[in-house]
C-alpha cells in the first residue's frame, strides 16, 4: 500500500495551456468516446485529444462530427451504451447544443463537457466572458468554473467521479476562461496514472441503465402516462443536485490525497474570515481580484473575496454562512442577462439581507481586461460609499472603462 | 430470401405488444413489426420526435419489445453513432437502427444524417416516410409530393419531393434501398442484407398514412401497393456496388404494364383538387424518375 506522500511524489510537474490540461485530464480519466467540433477557443482540446488518441496514448473512439449538436448527441448516445464520454465547446457551439443539453441531463446519464467561455455575437468575438456557460444553468448540468490551468485539470478529472456517482447521475460542465486560461501556459501538477485509476475506476456500464441490442427492453423518453411522472422526474433531478454538493465535497477530499492540494469544494474564500465587506467573483479574473484585496487590506479595508467554483448546484448555504454578519457585498459579473443585469448578482442578491449594502457590477465582457487596480477602485468606492451614505441596493452597474470610470 | 413459412412463424409472436397508441391502419406499426421480424429482435431502436414517439404508449410502460431511445428531433443519427461506437468498444454486437420519419430525416435532421452516412457509421437507418409531419397534424415536409394538400400547403405543395435515397447513394455508403410496407418479403430481405454489412445502411420505406393522406383505414396496404403498381414508388436496391430495380417493381420498367396513376391519386383525399393537367404533369415526373433510375442501374452495374 503506497502512502500519501509517495503518491504525491509519483506525480509530475508539467507546463501546459488550459486546453491541453483539460485534454490531459480526459486522457487520465481513460475516456472511451470523445466527440467534438472545432470552435475557438476550445479547438486546442479537440486537436490535442485527436493526437493523444492517434498516438495510442488513450484507447478511445473519436467521432469527428458535423456540428456541436451532433457532438453532444453522440457522446450522449455513447453514455447510454455504457461508455465514459467527453465533449467540449464554446459560446455559439454551446448554444447550438442547447436542446440536447436538457435532454442529456434529464436522461440521467453521466457525461463531462468542457466549456471554454467566450462572448456571443454579433459582432463576432472570440474573447472571454461567462454568459455562454451561465446560459445553461437551468438545464440540469452541474456547472463548475476554474480559475487556473491547474484547476481546469483538477475539475475535469473530478467531474467524472461526480457525474458517475449513483447519488448524482447528472452531466458536469467544466468552465474555463477563453484565452485567459485556454491559451495561457502555467506549470501544473499531474498525479500518477495508477493512482488516478484507483481513485477513478472504469465506469460501470449498467449504471444507471444500458441501451444495448438483445438487452433489457428499456425505453427512454416516451410520453409519460401521467404528467405527474414528469414533474416527479424533475423534482428528483433537483434532489440529486442537492446530493451533488456532498459528492463534490467528497470527491475533492479524496482527490487531495493524490495531489496534496486542498480545495474548498463549492466556494473558496480569500481573506474573508474577518471581512466586513465581501467581493464575489468566478473564473480566472479572481486572481486579479485577489491582488486588489491584498492592496485594499494594505490600505486598511477589512475586505475579502469569495470565489464561486460551482454555480450549480447553487452554493446557497455556503454563501449564506459567509455573507452572515458582513456590511456589504459586491458581485462582479463577466456575463449579463439583458434587462436584468449580472447573472451572479441576480442569484446572490436574494441571499443578502436588505440592511446589507449590495452592488452588482457587470464588467470585462468580450475579454475586456479588468486590472487589479480597477477592481481595487471599484471595491474601494463601494465600501466608502456605504460607510458614508449607508447601505445601497444596486443590482446592476455597467463598468465600461474610459467612458464610465465611477458612480 | 425470407419465406412465407418463416413469416407465419412470427404470426403470433408479439413483436409489438397490443394496446399501442397508433391510429387505425397505421403503416408505421406494420413496418416496425417487419423490421423487428427481420432482425429477430436483436436490435436497439433510436427514434426521433414523431408518430413513433407516441405509438409505444405511455411511460413507464412500452409496447415495444426491444430497447429504445426516444431522442430530440434532429439528433437520432448522432445518438446512434455514439451508441454504436460505445457498443462496439464494449464488444457488444447487434444492430443499432434509427427509425425516423420524413421530417426528422429529410428536413430537421438532414445534417446529422449526412454526417453519420459520411462517417460510414455502423447503423441501419430507416426512413419511414408518411410524406408529411403527421404527428403534429399533417404539415408539409421535404418529402411531401408535389401538389399534395397538407395543412401548410392548402392549395397543394409547389415543391417536388426530395429524393432522399438517391441523395444517400451519393454519400458512397455501402447499402441504399427503397421499400414499401406492402411488400414485407422485399423489405425483410433488404433489412437482412443491410444487416450483413458493416457500415451505414439506408432504407427508404414508403408508409401511406390514412388520416394524413385521407383514405380509409383499411386501405393502407392497398394504397402502398398501388404506389408501386402505378410506378409512383419505385423499389430499388444498391448493394455490392450494383443498383437494381427490385422484383416487385421490375415489371413496371415497362410503362405499358403500370396501372394508370389516377388509380393511386384518386383514392387519396390529399390529391382531391388535382386537375387532369396536374395528373399528366405528375405522370411526366414519374416517367422521368424511372428514366433516372434505369440509367443509374446501367451506371452502377459492376458485377
Amino acid at each position: 500500500m503506497i502512502n500519501q506522500q509517495n503518491m504525491i511524489n509519483r506525480g509530475v510537474r508539467r507546463i501546459m495551456v488550459g486546453d491541453h490540461a483539460v485534454a490531459e485530464a480526459v486522457k487520465m480519466a481513460r475516456v472511451n468516446v470523445v466527440s467534438a467540433y472545432p470552435i475557438t477557443p476550445q479547438t486546442l482540446i479537440v486537436e490535442r485529444l485527436s493526437e493523444i488518441i492517434d498516438r495510442g496514448e488513450l484507447k478511445a473512439d473519436f467521432i469527428r462530427v458535423e456540428s456541436e449538436f451532433a457532438a453532444l448527441a453522440s457522446v450522449y448516445g455513447a453514455s447510454a451504451a455504457g461508455a465514459r464520454a467527453f465533449t467540449a465547446t464554446s459560446s455559439h457551439g454551446l448554444f447550438y447544443m442547447y436542446e440536447m443539453l436538457w435532454w442529456a441531463a434529464a436522461s440521467r446519464l453521466p457525461l463531462v463537457m468542457a466549456v471554454v467561455t467566450r462572448a456571443l455575437g454579433p459582432p463576432w468575438n472570440i474573447h472571454d466572458e461567462h454568459t455562454d456557460l451561465l446560459a445553461i444553468r437551468d438545464s440540469g448540468w452541474i456547472i463548475g468554473m476554474a480559475s487556473s490551468v491547474q484547476e481546469a485539470f483538477d475539475m475535469t478529472l473530478t467531474a467524472f467521479r461526480i457525474s458517475e456517482d449513483e447519488r448524482v447521475l447528472l452531466p458536469v460542465a467544466v468552465g474555463l476562461d477563453g484565452f485567459v486560461l485556454s491559451h495561457t501556459t502555467e506549470p501544473i501538477y499531474i498525479p500518477y496514472q495508477e493512482d488516478v485509476d484507483a481513485w477513478l475506476p472504469p465506469r460501470n456500464p449498467k449504471v444507471p441503465y444500458v441501451i444495448e441490442p438483445g438487452g433489457e427492453p428499456v425505453t427512454l423518453g416516451n410520453l409519460p402516462k401521467s404528467d405527474l411522472y414528469h414533474e416527479l422526474h424533475k423534482a428528483y433531478m433537483d434532489e440529486s443536485m442537492g446530493e451533488a454538493k456532498r459528492v463534490i465535497t467528497e470527491a475533492y477530499n479524496e482527490y487531495s490525497k493524490l495531489t496534496g492540494r486542498d480545495y474548498e469544494p463549492l466556494i473558496e474564500c480569500y481573506r474573508c474570515s474577518d471581512a466586513k465587506y465581501l467581493a464575489v467573483t468566478m473564473g480566472a479574473w479572481s486572481g486579479d481580484a485577489e491582488i486588489a484585496i491584498d492592496e485594499l487590506r494594505n490600505e486598511g479595508y477589512q475586505v475579502g473575496l469569495i470565489r464561486i467554483r460551482y454555480i450549480r448546484p447553487f452554493p446557497d448555504d455556503e454563501l449564506l454562512e459567509r455573507i452572515n454578519g458582513v456590511k456589504g457585498v459586491i458581485v462582479f459579473d463577466r456575463d449579463y442577462s439583458m434587462g436584468f443585469g449580472g447573472i451572479l448578482a441576480g442569484e446572490l442578491m436574494g441571499l443578502v439581507p436588505s440592511n446589507v449594502s449590495f452592488k452588482g457590477v457587470v464588467a470585462g465582457l468580450a475579454g475586456v481586461d479588468v486590472s487589479p487596480s480597477e477592481f481595487q477602485t471599484i471595491i474601494r468606492d463601494f465600501i466608502n460609499n456605504t460607510e458614508i451614505n449607508g447601505a445601497m441596493r444596486v443590482r446592476r452597474w455597467w463598468y465600461i472603462p474610459n467612458t464610465n470610470g465611477g458612480d | 430470401m425470407v419465406t412465407m413459412s418463416e413469416l407465419h412463424k412470427y404470426g403470433r409472436t408479439k413483436l409489438i405488444m397490443p394496446g399501442t397508441a397508433a391510429c387505425p391502419g397505421c403503416p408505421l406499426q406494420i413496418g416496425l413489426r417487419q423490421l423487428i421480424m427481420a432482425l429477430e429482435g436483436k436490435l436497439t431502436l433510436v427514434i426521433p420526435a414523431g408518430c413513433s414517439s407516441v405509438i409505444p404508449g405511455a411511460a413507464p410502460y412500452t409496447s415495444f419489445t426491444v430497447p429504445v431511445m426516444h431522442v430530440p428531433f434532429a439528433s437520432s443519427p448522432s445518438v446512434a453513432s455514439g451508441l454504436v461506437r460505445a457498443l462496439r468498444a464494449r464488444g457488444v454486437d447487434g444492430h443499432v437502427v434509427v427509425w425516423a420519419g420524413d421530417g426528422a430525416t429529410a428536413d430537421i435532421g438532414f445534417a446529422a444524417l449526412s454526417g453519420a452516412a459520411y462517417r460510414n457509421e455502423d447503423i441501419i437507418y430507416i426512413l419511414a416516410d408518411n410524406e408529411a409531419y403527421m404527428n403534429t397534424g399533417i404539415q408539409a415536409s421535404g418529402t411531401t409530393p408535389k401538389k399534395a394538400w397538407t395543412t401548410t400547403s392548402p392549395r397543394g405543395k409547389a415543391e417536388d419531393k426530395k429524393d432522399v435515397a438517391l441523395i444517400m447513394l451519393m454519400h458512397k455508403v455501402p447499402y441504399v434501398a427503397t421499400a414499401s410496407i406492402a411488400y414485407p418479403i422485399d423489405f425483410i430481405d433488404k433489412v437482412r442484407r443491410a444487416a450483413s454489412i458493416r457500415g451505414f445502411k439506408f432504407i427508404h420505406l414508403h408508409a401511406p398514412c390514412p388520416p394524413g393522406w385521407k383514405f380509409p383505414d383499411d386501405y393502407t396496404v392497398k394504397v402502398a401497393r398501388l404506389a408501386v403498381e402505378t410506378g409512383m414508388w419505385i423499389l430499388w436496391e444498391y448493394y455490392q456496388g450494383k443498383l437494381t430495380i427490385s422484383p416487385p417493381s421490375a415489371p413496371y420498367r415497362d410503362k405499358q404494364r403500370r396501372k394508370p396513376i389516377e388509380e393511386y391519386i384518386r383514392i387519396q383525399g390529399r390529391f382531391a383538387q388535382l386537375s387532369k393537367d396536374d395528373v399528366r404533369e405528375i405522370e411526366a415526373m414519374v416517367d422521368q424518375e424511372w428514366g433516372v433510375l434505369m440509367r443509374l442501374a446501367n451506371i452502377f452495374n459492376i458485377s
